[in-house]
Formats: C-alpha cells, structure tokens, sequence
C-alpha cells in the first residue's frame, strides 16, 4: 500500500503471524488506519454498500444451491419447493432476488458517481477499468441467474440474449450452439449457466480485491477533486468512514427488507411464474430493469449501416455503450476532475443521467412510434456525451477556481456556520 | 490520529451509546445468521414424512410387507405361533444384545414385529426367512437374526432396531 | 442531515423511475377496466381469511378441480397456520377421499395421506387439452402470481409503497365475473370460445365455470358468482404464496427492529464526526 505502515503488533502472537504472514498488518493498514479524505459525501457509501450486497447475494446463493435443482423438469418446482418448504426459504430466495436489483441499484449510484466526480482520471485509470470490468461480470452473473428458475421469462431471456452471439459474422451461429450446447436452448443450456452462475461471483470477488488494492494505492478522491495534501485532509477510516459506511448500509437496508418483506415479485415479471415453454413466447418480453437501458439502445437500431445490418448493429451498440466506459479515463480531457468545478460539464453530465433514465424507461415501452424516437435519440446523446462532449467540451469551459486542499474547502464550507 | 484528543465531557453516555449500538447491531447479526444455518434442517415436505401410517388388516400370518420410512425400509412382519415360541425359547443369556421378545413387540400385539431393516453391522438391508435361526439374514457380512429380529451369529453388535411406533386401532399402526 | 435527506430523495426518485419497466403485464386493454377488489391479505398488515379460504377451497375442490391442476398443492398446506386452517384430522380424512398414483405400491394407486399433492384430473397434457376444446387448463400452483391486471402509468408506482402484490387475485376474480353470454357486434368466436371483458384478446376457451348456486356454502355468505370468484380468488392467492400473513408479520418486525438500528447508528455516526471539519 502506498501509505506508510503504522501498525504495531500487541501481542506475541501478532508479532509470530507478522513475521510469518503479515495479513493482520494488511487489514490494518487497509481498513482501519487508511488515512481517508474527510470530505467525502454519502455518495461515496456506495462502495461499501455495494461490498455488503456481494456477500449477501454470495451467501445466499450458497445456501439457496443447496436446495435448487438444475434440471429443466425440476428447475421450477424447486424454485418454488425452496419458496414453501424450505426453512426461512421464502425470506432466502426473495433477498436473493430482490439482492440482485439493489445490487445494480447501488452499482448504478457508485458509477454515477465516478463520472460525476472524475473519479477515473489519472492516477486511477485502472481502478475504473477493474470496475467496469466487474460490471460486465455482474450482468453476466444476474443473466444467468434469471434463467435459473426457468420460468417463460427465464427461457425467453436466455434465447434472445444467446441470439446476441448470433449476430457476429460467420462464426456467429456456431458460437451461440456452443454456448447453449445445442439446437436451442434447454437442458444442457440450464446446467451450464447454473455451474457459471455459482463461478462467476467468486471471480467477482477477486476482481473486487483488485479494485480496493487499486483504490489503494492513490486513496480515495474526494468530491473537491483535489488529491490530499497532508494529514489534515484526511481521517482513519475506522472508525470514521466505517461507522459512516454501516450506517448508510443500514439505511438501504430498510427499502431492501421492504422489498424482501412486502413486494418480494413486484421487480420480478408475472410470466415467471408460468414454466418455460420454449413453444409459446409472452407477448411483452422484457429484461430485468437493470438491463433496459442496454435493451433499449439495442432496439433502437433498427436501420441497415452498409454492411452491417440492423441486428448486428444493435448487438454493437449495445455492448459498444459499456465497452466505451472502458476509454472515459481517456476520452476525458479536462484538467479539473471533479464536475463541481465544471459549470457547463454538470449540465451535459444531468442530461446523461436523465437520457439514461429515459432509456431504462424506454427499455420497457414497446419499441415503436414515439417510444422508437425517443430511445434513438436518447441513444444517439448517450454515445455523443462519451465521443464528443467529453473530449471537447475542455476546449470551450471555464471552469471554476479550485481549492489549495481539502482543508480549505472544507473550513470555506463550515465558515458561514461558524459566523452564525 | 490528531482526533484522539476529542473531549470526553460526557465518556458515560457515549460509550453507552457505543455499547448499546453494538448489541443491538449483535442481535441484528445473530437473527440474520440462524436462518442460513437453520435452513439446512429437514424442510417441510420431510418433516410431513416423518410419520407413516400402515394399514396392515390384509397381511396374513407368516406374511412380511416392507415399507419405506424416512428414507430406510421397515419390516412389518406378522409372525407365526412356531415363530412366537421359538423366539420367546431362547435364555437371555444365549443373546449377544439381550432383549425378550415382550420387549422386541407391543403389549397385546405379539404377532407383530416392526424393525427398521438395516443391519446393525454396516447398514446393508437384511434378507427375510433365512438364516441359521430363521429370522433374517445379512448377506453383506453374514449376520443372523432370530424370529425377533435379535442378533445371534456374526459381525453385527446389536438386534435389529424397532422403531417408535404406537397401534393406532387394531389394524393401522404409526410409525414415527 | 441535510445532505442526507436530499441524497434520499434523489435515490427514491431515481429508484421509482427505474423500476418503470417492470409493471407492464399481460393484459386485455381494450375492454372495461378490471376492477380491483378490497381483498383481507392486502397492504403491510394484511392476513388471510380462513373462512374465506375454506370457501374458496370448497369452490376449488368442486368445480375448477375437474379440470385445473394443483400440482404443488399438498394437502398438508391445508392445516398450515395463517391459511385455511383446517386441522390436523380434517386434512387427514380429505386426503384419504382422494387416491393417488404411488408406484412403489401394488396396484400404483393408493388413498392420499398429508403428504401428498393434490392429484392431477389428467394424466397427461394431451388429455386435458382433448377434453378442454384443445387447451389445456392452467396449472393453478402458482397462477395467482402469473397473471396480473394492467394499470396505467403513474397508477403503479403507488405500488412499490402499498405493497400491492393482489395483481394475480384481481385479474381472476375480474376474469371470473367477466363473462358475455354473447360476443358484442362484430366479434366471431370459433368453436368453444367465449366472450370475456378481462381476458387478453377476448376469446376464451373455458365455458363460464361458476353460476349461483353451484356450491352449497354452509355458513351465511352469498352464494353468488361475485362471492364464489372473490372466494376462489383468494384461495389461489393463498395456494400461490400460502405463507404471506407470516411473511408480512415478520418484515414489520424486520423494519422496525432496522429503524431503530438505523437510528443508533446515526447518533453513533454524528457523535463520532462531531469534532471534525467535513
């Protein structure tokens, strides 16, 4: 870690582990003497709150393997076994489910944030990377689990996003068999995601690992976007930021049990609930809602470009819209990293956030008239915000004057307080 | 740490405060931790299961039916005058694992023997009027079981097990 | 706090326009609007009505049954507490009216004891959609949950904060009630099809299944169609998700017990940062 160790071994047993293995000395320096900026807001809770719901969907996704059954006959009945027999089942499964939606929730605000702040500028570029990197990993990881219960939704998901494969050419139709192992999906297409599924997180937690070590060695930003000059900027961050961080964990927590206790399928889709028939198709297949604003976007090209025909042009710019993500630290070329410093970035950076709100809505309207219109257009800025806006927009901003330190800022903020 | 000099005008209320939070976060963590180990009990479709009941009106004399409860055979055996007798013949000091017959079977009920149908030795299932003393036979290990279904010759330690069952009329009995 | 409550209510905002997408289910559109019905178990404090439940059960057992299956119904859910509550001996000698497949014994029939689910009037799918104008019924384990009515932006969003989870219930006590004896002008039906306000597209293929009178109730309620869908309605809520009342009473606990958490933790939190410039 970049900052210098201050820990002092207490007893003769740390002493013997510290020569040995210094993993105490690790914990320390990484999670109680971390010297954090003081100034963070609660938007920087989301890490924490995000590390919580990880091991929340990890643990219960053990437990709830051990009563699930990857077989397309038995797939549904023992989701619903798990739901009425199962001991405490019906509270597992539904924070299971509904974990996955606060889950993205929080990964959303924790994204947000980065853009907001500059959080991916240098010295950080990789941090961001790893990030995006475990979001990709997360919408693979809740793809596959959707088709677990192996309801019409679940089947119909696994079609149409295994058909994405499909769309690359020459090789596209021999890649998507490979991936469903078979004609169609079925059987061997279930097992399979229920072996990744159970995978995947646990390579989400080793990328995560990365991301704190990341996060480490340059600390945490801080919403000036001034990096801390001395110890005065800066706090333990236990108990300060710990005790901050559980309560803002607690805090979702109670929208989360409200979720889990009295609305456990309303983010969920009543067809469900009806076992996959790979012969009838609902007539109004949707995503789960985290995944509208790429649906959207994938819709939304529904014109030929040359040699590329509409339905590869939309499996393109659907991954293209993540994949873009991956160049923010570059594609951003302005000196000053956070947006409160950037009057002109702060409103293009809302019309983002609205336009991606708009495309979640969208995502879920049919794709038709007005609703077509608007997610082209809707589409069209999300793409302009990372291509043009963020790379030229220094050219023609002036942004405001910066504080010396984290300090300043934070006595220019508490001085008008202090003269009440 | 230029905050560990914070005043401590008031150190009772607040680690009050400190201690309070943490034992009712302790309890938060401890009701959140026992239904993920709780869950591994016996859920409700096993638990409905635990107990059978057997009508065993159309078994005829010298007749066994087996049936399967949690999971393990049980050997329902309607037993004949000559079997009776010969079982409640033998010494107590003859038996490996002593028992008398009027302990192997229910008051009143004698012509009835209900055992779980797994060798005491290493758990095979035993074979039915065979062996040295006509009761029940292992062929895994060569155990012998009288006509009370009590060990005499072999590897197995202990007679086999009747389980907790109760005639609920003259003609159904519960097992479980 | 400030700050707090303002990053709140952005994420509520955020959250409710988010979870925009999910609402939308199958639904007819161009006919009345389903009407939604004051049902016992709705809202935070919501429970099952056994007595309701019983006739509802009764309504099951004697008419949907000949042609609906239940395959996760086991009559053990029937003694359950917070649903219809029947006891033990009562479940045992229902059960005992019904016979089973069991291929572990001879014949493969026997009476059905607690454990068992309720048996299928077909044998195979193919069956029941011979008998059934060529569709085959369906399953009513889950359907409550399956189906829902739909309701028009911005009615839903209500929803995520009255706990309305009675979508399924509304949508068969509307289908139920929602019968023409004849199709309107210009609407053909085919063969063994039925008119329906509430059903997407209209033409069902099930005949009216409840008529006054029907099921003989032994207590006073009415024996109309309206008491007889309500009643039904509510069974199959009940059979959909049978542990709802227990479920509902522990998350006020959970809600409570995390509000008082969440409060310690704030005071712990605010007292902690007292003596520092943020």
């Amino acid at each position: 870690m970049a900052h210098q160790s201050n820990y002092k071994p207490n007893s003769g047993f740390e002493k013997w582990m510290d020569e040995r293995l210094p993993i105490i000395r690790l914990g320390y320096d990484s999670f109680v003497d971390f010297p954090s900026p003081k100034n963070l807001n609660y938007w920087w809770t989301f890490g924490a709150i995000l590390a919580i719901f990880l091991v929340l969907q990890i643990v219960t996704g053990v437990v709830l393997a051990m009563h699930y059954t990857p077989h397309v006959d038995l797939a549904f009945n023992s989701v619903e076994h798990i739901r009425r027999d199962v001991n405490w089942g019906r509270y597992i499964q539904s924070a299971h489910a509904n974990g996955a939606s606060f889950f993205f929730f929080a990964v959303y605000v924790h994204i947000f944030r980065g853009l907001y702040y500059g959080s991916y500028k240098a010295p950080r570029e990789v941090l961001w990377i790893l990030g995006c990197t475990i979001f990709l990993l997360m919408m693979a990881t809740a793809f596959m689990g959707y088709v677990l219960p192996w309801g019409q939704m679940s089947f119909w998901a696994a079609t149409v996003i295994t058909n994405f494969f499909s769309a690359i050419p020459v090789v596209g139709d021999s890649i998507k068999t490979l991936l469903v192992g078979g004609f169609a999906v079925d059987n061997p297409t279930l097992n399979r995601f229920f072996s990744l599924h159970y995978l995947l997180p646990f390579m989400l937690v080793g990328i995560v690992a990365l991301h704190i070590w990341a996060l480490h060695v340059p600390g945490n930003g801080n919403p000036t976007g001034v990096e801390v000059k001395s110890k005065a900027d800066t706090v333990p961050f236990h108990p300060y930021l710990t005790m901050k961080d559980l309560f803002a964990v607690l805090v979702i927590m109670i929208p989360f049990a409200w979720f889990v206790f009295f609305a456990p399928d309303i983010l969920g889709h009543p067809d469900n609930y009806i076992p996959a028939n790979p012969l009838v198709t609902p007539p109004h297949i949707v995503p789960e809602w985290y995944f509208l604003p790429f649906y959207a976007i994938l819709r939304a090209i529904d014109f030929n470009v040359g040699p590329i025909d509409s339905k590869l042009g939309g499996v393109i710019m659907m991954f293209g819209s993540i994949v873009v993500w991956f160049f923010v630290p570059w594609l951003d070329r302005s000196k000053v990293r956070s947006g409160a410093f950037r009057p002109m970035f702060r409103w293009f950076y809302w019309v983002w956030v609205i336009s991606f709100i708009g495309l979640t809505y969208l995502g879920a309207q049919p794709a038709e008239g007005v609703y077509l219109f608007f997610a082209k257009l809707c589409t069209a800025y999300y793409f302009l915000y990372f291509l043009v806006i963020l790379p030229f927009l220094p050219n023609i901003e002036t942004t405001k004057p910066l504080p010396a330190s984290i300090s300043e800022s934070v006595l220019a903020k508490s001085a008008p307080k202090a003269a009440e | 740490m230029t905050l560990a000099t914070q005043s401590n005008s008031e150190p009772n209320r607040r680690d009050f405060l400190y201690f309070a939070t943490g034992a009712v976060g302790a309890v938060g963590a401890a009701a959140v931790a026992w239904p993920l180990v709780d869950q591994m009990n016996p859920d409700a479709s096993t638990l409905a299961l635990a107990s059978i009941e057997l009508d065993i009106s159309s078994i005829e004399v010298g007749q066994s039916v087996t049936v399967k409860w949690r999971g393990k055979p049980v050997f329902v055996r309607r037993r004949t005058q000559s079997e009776i007798e010969e079982a409640k013949a033998v010494p107590l000091s003859d038996l490996k694992d002593p028992a008398s017959d009027a302990e192997r079977v229910k008051e009143g009920h004698e012509e009835w023997l209900v055992m779980i149908g797994v060798c005491t030795h290493l758990g095979c299932i035993p074979v039915g009027e065979a062996g040295d003393y006509n009761g029940w036979f292992c062929p895994c290990h060569g155990s012998h079981y009288d006509t009370a279904g009590r060990i005499r010759k072999g590897p197995a330690p202990e007679n086999l097990i009747v389980p907790d069952y109760e005639f609920t009329s003259d003609t159904v009995i519960k097992i479980g | 706090m400030k700050k707090f409550t303002k990053i709140i209510s952005a994420v509520l905002i955020a959250a409710s326009t988010l979870s925009a997408g999910t609402a939308f289910a199958a639904g007819g559109g161009d006919g009345p609007d389903p009407v939604l019905q004051d049902w016992s178990f709705a809202g935070v404090f919501g429970k099952y009505d056994p007595a309701q439940l019983q006739r509802g059960f009764q309504v099951f057992q004697e008419v949907c049954s000949s042609c609906h299956s239940a395959d996760l119904f086991s009559f053990r859910m029937l003694s359950k507490k917070g649903g219809t509550e029947y006891s033990e001996a009562q479940v045992k000698a229902l059960a005992a009216e019904y016979t089973v497949i069991d291929l572990e014994v001879e014949d493969g029939e026997r009476p059905a004891i607690a454990a068992d689910t309720w048996p299928n009037p077909f044998s195979t799918p193919l069956e029941a959609a011979g008998s059934n104008n060529g569709v085959v019924p369906p399953d009513f384990s889950v359907l409550a949950k399956a189906r829902n009515v739909p309701q028009k932006f911005p009615n839903w969003i209500g929803n995520y904060f009255t706990a309305y989870q009675e979508g399924g219930a509304d949508y068969i006590y509307n289908l139920l009630v929602g019968y023409h004896e004849e199709a309107p002008h210009g609407v053909e039906l085919g063969d063994g099809q039925y008119y329906n306000d509430h059903f997407p597209g209209h033409k069902i293929s099930m005949a009216p299944p409840l008529s006054a009178e029907i099921v003989d109730y032994e207590g006073n309620a009415p024996e109309t169609v309206e008491q007889y869908a309500k009643d039904v309605s509510a069974f199959m809520m009940w059979l959909a998700e049978p542990d709802m009342t227990a479920r509902k009473e522990l998350g006020f606990r959970v809600i409570m017990f995390l509000i008082l958490l969440t409060g310690m933790m704030y005071l712990v939190k605010r007292r902690l940062w007292s003596n520092v410039d943020h």
